[in-house]
């Protein structure tokens, strides 16, 4: 999918990933992630804990919101209750804590998704499209999200199609298809 | 919130059975009617039936148990929750003995506490129901695990029923003969003890090292 791919992320980074559709951002994030195939030459290092948040962002329909995060299977911490329950506020969904999830839109149903970057306490975040079905006030809760992640010392690695909004300098990398290799910056 | 990954398991599963009572009541649904329709095909000849009992009451939960076992990881694996777990870094060893217990106790546990009312209709002498339940709350536990086994490495296919069907029948085929032979015996007043401490071993095998090949299924299923 992507050759000769030599890549460092420090702490205190923010990098967007670009490329067009099938240009390999989400394999990419997988792989990142520990799930890439087995196929995947090279050599991968993460050296810190982090937090996935994929395309598929584990949210059960028949779970109510806060029920999704309190069971959550990516987080070994769940939180405490008055802790996830901080969280969906913050994300908007404090009125929705016992609203079973298929009756919420897929936009909140995303939030609930997002609530977790309140809860996960990891210093590398790897979001793949953090603002699919997200509105105007969803977005700006994650730009202020990232960019009190990435003061905070932590690294954002992130795909979108959307530009967001931010007072930090972002690095980007861009991924170009089949056989062309990666350049940053 | 909860001390390990199977614990948190355990409760989601149940939880979402208990959100969706259909699935669950649909195995115990499958056996009730198999059993009631036995005398209509069979002949209502007590003799007939009770000859048979056993080894009918063993199949139909198999079968129950086989229904059920596809969907174990079908959700999951649609909407990202195992990869969460993957990439979460627990022990993927605790989180299948989770899956293993939940579906027992949502298929074969329930199966096995109606069996004797099933035994019944088909005339199982009395001195044979006791042992049919323990019996099946044993044997039951193995087929769940073997289940589970299959569901993981058929979930990434889209039609992988009949592919699960073929890699774990010939599994659990043991387990069958055991089970319907042990409640044959009681039934003929014979000593199963023995026997129901070798099911119960089964089981315990299957609980230890299932988990294992579970968790490398659901690698190999989401392509790590």
């Amino acid at each position: 999918m992507f050759s000769q791919l030599d890549w460092h992320v420090k702490s205190g980074e923010l990098w967007q990933i670009k490329g067009d559709n099938g240009a390999g951002k989400t394999s990419l994030m997988r792989a990142i992630a520990g799930l890439a195939p087995q196929s995947l030459e090279g050599r991968l290092s993460v050296l810190a804990d982090f937090l996935f948040l994929g395309h598929k962002a584990g949210i059960k329909s028949d779970f109510t919101a806060i029920e999704n995060l309190r069971l959550h299977l990516g987080d070994a911490q769940n939180g405490d209750e008055r802790q996830l329950n901080d969280a969906l506020a913050t994300v908007g969904l404090a009125d929705y804590r016992d609203e079973y999830a298929y009756r919420l839109s897929a936009g909140q149903q995303r939030r609930i998704a997002l609530a977790r970057l309140f809860l996960v306490d990891a210093p590398l975040w790897l979001l793949d499209e953090p603002l699919t079905a997200i509105d105007v006030d969803g977005v700006a809760i994650i730009e202020a999200c990232i960019d009190r992640q990435v003061r905070n010392g932590g690294s954002v690695i992130y795909t979108s199609h959307q530009p967001l909004k931010l007072q930090l300098s972002t690095s980007t990398l861009h991924l170009r298809g089949k056989g062309q290799s990666p350049y940053v910056s | 919130m909860y001390r390990s990954v199977f614990g948190k398991v355990l409760v989601r599963q149940l939880l979402l059975a208990f959100r969706r009572p259909a699935a669950v009541l649909n195995p115990l649904f499958f056996y009730g009617v198999v059993v009631l329709l036995m005398p209509l095909g069979l002949g209502p000849q007590q003799s007939v039936l009770s000859q048979f009992a056993p080894g009918l009451l063993w199949i139909t939960a198999l079968l129950a148990g086989l229904l059920s076992a596809e969907t174990i990881f079908r959700g999951d694996y649609d909407d990202g929750a195992l990869e969460q777990l993957l990439v979460s870094g627990e022990s993927l060893y605790l989180a299948s003995l989770g899956y293993v217990v939940a579906h027992w106790c949502l298929t074969g546990l329930p199966l096995a506490l109606f069996s004797p009312a099933f035994g019944q209709l088909l005339s199982l002498p009395d001195e044979g129901l006791g042992t049919l339940a323990v019996s099946l709350a044993l044997g039951t536990l193995v087929l769940s695990a073997f289940g589970c086994v299959g569901a993981a490495l058929t979930m990434a296919l889209r039609r992988g029923g009949m592919l699960l069907s073929l890699l774990i029948l010939p599994l659990e085929v043991p387990v069958l003969i055991l089970g319907a032979g042990v409640v044959e015996r009681a039934v003929n007043g014979m000593p199963v003890d023995s026997l129901i401490s070798i099911l119960g071993g089964l089981s315990l095998l299957a609980l230890a090292l299932t988990p294992l090949a579970i968790g490398s299924s659901i690698k190999i299923s989401l392509e790590v």
